[in-house]
């Protein structure tokens, strides 16, 4: 889902089609009675006591740091490693078939195995979640680099342009939107992958509360959780995404 | 600084369905300083080809070249504006020691009012005429003109043909302009060189005997 979609300019649309979702769970809830199905309003109430008085926002704090770190670090060595890939072909032949296995290792083997190497610490609970985003980030920024038009490099050869330059204004525009493709899909997977990863292997953030309640049953909770988790990426999404791939995307007809 | 082309062999390897193509075969060009030189043959004879390997830009030939006077102000065929800058940005980038003369430029091709425009959303012809500016602001001592005036207006284009005339006598560059009209490269040329052939060869090389207009 788009941010544009939910609050961008004039897309009432979008709005109204979340209220519409969210009465529907509340008569939904309201029909089955259950502890196990809260409606919105039993949810918004975890939620702000969880916030004022429990721990809540003690956990999203950590597992936002793991999600913004590991992302710098997925987004920093995949960039390179697909750019090198993209114009070394004889590099990209001895190295795409570990890309290829890479991508479809299981999460889950690379989480538990890096625990297992490195022990159940923060540094492995980084490397695991990076190690499952790097070739996703790899594979797109290739794409990229091969993409790459001879003809405008022609035109900073032609006008002495110099590095510096031809880097910033001629190399960097073009891999733009495969940068922010694989932003958007890497926080995506990142958000999912963080919350195993910590639920497998620590003992705070988003993924161990889930667990501790889930253990309890505690259907309200979790989803307080959960929509919290929601709400900062819907923020991410209105404050960083939209505007940079407008800033970006704003020369073409 | 005289260049001198020597091309023994320029093939264009079989690639993706598409069979080899031999396109040049002994063909050697002199070039004076200051000299004006205009190229005429046929479509796919390889005009085009033969200003990238003037250019430098094309290193893949049997033969050698000169090393070429600098700066070179080249209007390739198809305009290559950076689309994501601006037309008077797209200036700048090349004018990096006097970026506040790329306004006057726009003007003198008669664009002024478009310079904040992209180029995707500029006409074709006014996307060639940002390059020919771009080309010219250079102040090059190589200037080469791959069809700089095909889609303008007759008046438009006798407007560009003037200013590239005044420029070109004013700085002496080393011209070699690329064209379909023999009007064209009388208005402007000192010679006209005319390809033909598979390989291309130089098939006519004459001296034009008046001066050009803006002498
Ligand atoms: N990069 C390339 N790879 C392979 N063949 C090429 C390449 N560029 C040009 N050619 C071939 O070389 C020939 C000459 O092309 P070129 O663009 O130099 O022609 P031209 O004389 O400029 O034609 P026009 O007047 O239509 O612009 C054509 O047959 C073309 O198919
Ligand atoms: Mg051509």
């Amino acid at each position: 889902m788009r941010a544009a979609d939910v609050g961008g300019r004039g897309a009432w649309q979008g709005i109204a089609s979340v209220l519409l979702l969210l009465c529907l769970w509340q008569i939904g809830a309201g029909w089955a009675e259950s502890r196990l199905f809260p409606g919105p309003l039993t949810v918004l109430r975890s939620l702000t006591q969880e916030a004022a008085a429990g721990p809540l926002l003690y956990h999203l704090g950590i597992t936002l740091a793991r999600v913004g770190i590991s992302f710098v670090i997925a987004m920093v060595i995949g960039t390179a490693l697909g750019i090198t890939l993209g114009r070394l072909a004889w590099l990209d032949r001895w190295l795409s078939p570990w890309l290829i296995i890479l991508l479809n290792v299981p999460a889950l083997v690379v989480i538990i195995l890096t625990y297992v190497w490195l022990g159940l610490v923060e540094t492995a609970l980084l490397v695991a979640v990076a190690l499952n985003k790097i070739p996703n980030v790899a594979v797109t920024l290739r794409e990229g680099a091969r993409a790459l038009e001879r003809d405008y490099a022609e035109v900073a050869q032609i006008y002495r342009f110099g590095p510096w330059t031809t880097l910033r204004e001629v190399i960097i525009p073009q891999l733009a939107p495969y940068f922010l493709a694989a932003a958007r899909n890497g926080l995506a997977l990142i958000w999912k992958i963080v919350l195993v990863v910590e639920l497998l292997g620590r003992s705070n953030g988003v993924g161990f509360q889930l667990q501790s309640y889930f253990q309890l049953f505690d259907v309200p909770r979790v989803m307080a959780y959960a929509a919290a988790f929601v709400l900062c990426v819907l923020l991410i999404e209105l404050l960083a995404f939209t505007p940079l791939e407008h800033r970006a995307g704003q020369w073409r007809r | 600084m005289t260049i001198r082309l020597a091309i023994d062999r320029k093939v264009y390897a079989a690639r993706a369905g598409a069979p080899e193509r031999v396109l040049f075969e002994n063909l050697s060009l002199e070039l004076g300083d200051g000299e004006v030189c205009a190229i005429v043959g046929p479509s796919g004879i390889g005009k085009s080809s033969l200003l990238q390997i003037i250019a430098g830009l094309d290193g893949d030939f049997v033969g050698s070249i000169t090393s070429v006077p600098q700066p070179v102000g080249y209007l390739f065929q198809t305009p290559r504006l950076l689309p994501w800058r601006t037309a008077r940005q797209n200036l700048e980038l090349v004018m990096f020691d006097r970026p506040e003369r790329a306004g006057e430029w726009l003007e003198k091709v008669g664009l002024s009012g478009s310079e904040d425009v992209y180029p995707q959303r500029l006409s074709l012809g006014m996307a060639r005429r940002v390059a020919l500016a771009r080309a010219l602001a250079v102040e090059p001592k190589l200037l080469l003109l791959d069809e700089p005036f095909s889609s303008l207006d007759e008046e438009t284009l006798r407007g560009m043909q003037d200013l590239v005339a005044t420029h070109i006598a004013r700085l002496r560059s080393t011209t070699l302009l690329v064209t379909h009209h023999w009007y064209e490269a009388a208005a402007l040329a000192h010679r006209v060189i005319t390809l033909d052939g598979s390989p291309a060869r130089i098939v006519d090389d004459r001296r034009l005997q008046q001066a050009r207009a803006a002498e």
